[in-house]
């Protein structure tokens, strides 16, 4: 099958979900109303509270949105074939992301612009909210391990890339001061950051002293490292180090010292690498090489499917970004339907981008089975396979295959630090607010969260042993990222079922996904921490049995809350002044 | 609209993309700054002696909405000064 065709039956379908289903909810569920005054208006007070243009508004939706993980899900969930993973990115975003992103966006412009969080309080009570807070804590958690396994595991893999990635953190700060301080502007100057930066990995890609090669430095894959360990595994410990030191100093600056300009940069990183995978894709048209469906024998499509791409197709992430900024900045409540579902849309065409360029990779589906023989190679090659994938397609456009693969890591790796560091910072907060609950005062210090933060996710990052040592296992996380991800989305639709039976409007269109959500995540734990990781199971494990266990029961939690809360009249406590 | 035109509008809207959470976090900067001249304008309500207290009063009338939005942010509901009422 042409894969140009494809893509366009999936865009086409994105349309098509836009064009009508969105146009549904906003008329007949969430009937919004252009003569609303939103939160912006209302509250207007020029710092988070402005009201924005849509396009301008949905362009910094998309941004925040989009990044490592609707890259890396479809990546792995290749292994069952394309079908799969096409039709839940498709159908997903359509029917989860879109309705999820843009329904806690209305909900929570009708709730004077709180977030999830303090709507979760609003609408369930007080367990609400510690509930939501022990699942955001372990989503950042398992955000922060991945993420640093991801880009130790890039750093290894394409080592021409390391450099230009540590040169973007200088060219940030100095963007940061230069727009704060002397009031620039910050078009131009992120601009030539990025032109540096690219001059940069096309030299590296050519120089190989240029290139940070930690595994070579050591005498190849059979060297010896440090304290008895392979060289790879010194590799993953001293990357994964290194991420931990310069995370911790990163999430405690300012964010317009670092975080803020280096977003500038990957915004224009984001839209050269859209740019370089579709052109690639519509002018090399490549053949579909992978199979269809692909028979696997250790691990099931139903229903790690629904675990391995949760962004992309539905991720509770966004949530926070459509109640946590985005609904303060809405201009007319009519604009929530291109903001919130068009957001959704935007991070599915990247998660469409990334499976084509994996089943277009392969010169044979032999070669496919071979890369992808087991979940495990699935989940540890995905990424690289990407890189390349994306790498071929580059050359369509005439960019030699070893920058393209220097430039596509450098994308790569660039979204998956920014998460990290927003993540961690996002920890410390989580951390400081539980200490405020819980009367543990010390836990509100910036330095007592951070290193809590940051030791935590050392340690869970290096626990898990993968085919290659120490800190190598990393991707074993990966189903752990994806169902925290999914449950946080679960109690966004919780809140979104919840809302609109209040109102007396068909719920339906949340409960579906909710219960689906829920069942999914459920089947998925029970399977893995019963019969895979407890220590009766087939690959004792007791990380991942007590953190699947953990999640288990929230979603248990979650469920009975779902129950009692549908089951219960409206809250006397709620005020529905906003209707 | 030119081709010109429309190119620049897109570079406009490019650039307003990337610095609206850069906005916000200036405006947020500066009014931290704001919060504590007036905390220290107000100093006196808190018992930290202010030789220019008298002087500030006659800026009161001048500054009522502001001082309201300041009450709110420092946590209390109802103006702080007995006699002088904003809300």
């Amino acid at each position: 099958m042409n894969a140009v065709a494809l893509a366009s039956i999936g865009l086409f379908i994105f349309i098509l979900g836009y064009r009508f289903y969105s146009k549904f909810l906003a008329e007949k569920i969430f009937k919004l109303d252009p003569n609303y005054v939103t939160p912006a208006h209302r509250f207007e007070d020029g710092v988070d509270f402005v009201p924005t243009n849509k396009w301008v508004l949905w362009g910094h939706h998309f941004t925040s949105v989009a990044g490592a993980a609707p890259i890396l899900g479809p990546a792995i969930a290749v292994y069952w074939g394309w079908l799969p993973a096409f039709l839940w990115v498709v159908l997903g975003t359509v029917f989860a992301a879109g309705f999820h992103d843009f329904g806690t966006l209305v909900l929570s412009v009708r709730n004077k612009g709180q977030s999830v969080g303090t709507l979760a309080h609003r609408l369930i009570g007080q367990r609400g909210k510690i509930l939501f807070l022990f699942i955001i804590l372990i989503l950042v958690l398992m955000v922060n391990a991945v993420f640093a396994w991801v880009i130790a595991n890039l750093f290894i893999s394409f080592p021409a890339a390391v450099l230009p990635v540590m040169i973007q953190i200088p060219l940030a700060v100095w963007i940061g001061f230069s727009v704060y301080k002397k009031q620039g502007k910050m078009l131009i100057p992120s601009l030539i950051a990025l032109v540096i930066m690219y001059a940069t990995a096309v030299i590296a890609s050519n120089v190989e002293w240029m290139q940070i090669d930690l595994v070579r430095y050591m005498g190849g894959e059979e060297g010896a490292g440090i304290f008895g360990l392979g060289a790879v595994s010194t590799a993953f410990f001293i990357w994964i180090l290194f991420l931990m030191i310069y995370v911790y100093i990163a999430s405690t600056l300012p964010v317009w010292q670092l975080l803020q300009p280096r977003d500038f940069i990957n915004s224009h990183q984001l839209v050269v690498g859209l740019l370089i995978l579709y052109l690639g894709l519509f002018f090399t048209v490549p053949e579909v090489t992978a199979p269809m469906t692909n028979a696997t024998t250790d691990v099931s499509w139903l229903p790690l499917l629904f675990i391995t791409i949760a962004c992309g197709a539905i991720s509770g992430f966004h949530g926070l970004v459509s109640s946590g900024t985005s609904s303060k900045q809405l201009y007319k409540e009519t604009d929530a339907r291109f903001v919130g579902y068009a957001g959704a849309v935007g991070e599915g065409v990247l998660a469409l981008v990334s499976i084509m360029a994996v089943i277009t990779f392969f010169p044979s589906a032999d070669a496919f089975r071979e890369s992808y023989s087991s979940f495990a190679a699935a989940s540890g090659g995905g990424l690289g396979n990407f890189v390349q994938g994306a790498a071929q397609l580059a050359e369509g456009l005439f960019i030699p295959a070893s920058i393209a693969t220097t430039i596509v890591s450098i994308i790569v790796i660039s979204f998956a630090a920014t998460t990290l560091d927003t993540s961690v910072r996002l920890m410390r907060y989580i951390i400081a607010e539980l200490g405020q609950e819980y009367n543990l005062p010390v836990l509100t210090k910036t330095h007592v969260a951070t290193t809590i933060a940051v030791a935590s996710s050392a340690a869970l990052v290096l626990i898990p042993e993968g085919p290659n040592g120490f800190g190598s296992g990393g991707y074993l996380l990966w189903p752990l990222f994806g169902t925290s991800n999914q449950l946080l989305a679960g109690i966004s639709l919780l809140l979104l079922t919840i809302w609109l039976k209040w109102l007396g409007r068909n719920y339906w269109v949340a409960l579906i996904p909710m219960i689906f959500l829920v069942f999914m995540t459920m089947f998925a734990m029970a399977q893995q921490v019963f019969f895979q990781w407890a220590m009766w199971g087939s690959n004792p494990n007791g990380l991942l049995f007590v953190f699947g266990a953990i999640i288990f029961g929230f979603t248990l939690w979650i469920l009975l809350t779902a129950v009692s809360a549908l089951r219960k009249g409206i809250d006397p406590n709620y005020s529905f002044e906003e209707e | 609209m030119s081709l010109l035109d429309k190119m620049k509008a897109l570079v406009a809207f490019y650039e307003e993309v990337l610095s609206m959470p850069h906005r916000s976090e200036i405006a947020r900067e500066l009014r931290d700054q704001d919060d504590m001249f007036l905390f220290m304008l107000y100093s006196e309500m808190l018992g930290i002696p202010n030789p220019a207290y008298y002087y500030t009063l006659e800026l009161y009338p001048y500054m009522m909405e502001q001082f309201h939005d300041w009450h709110l942010r420092m946590g209390m509901d109802k103006s702080p000064m007995t006699g002088f009422r904003c809300c």
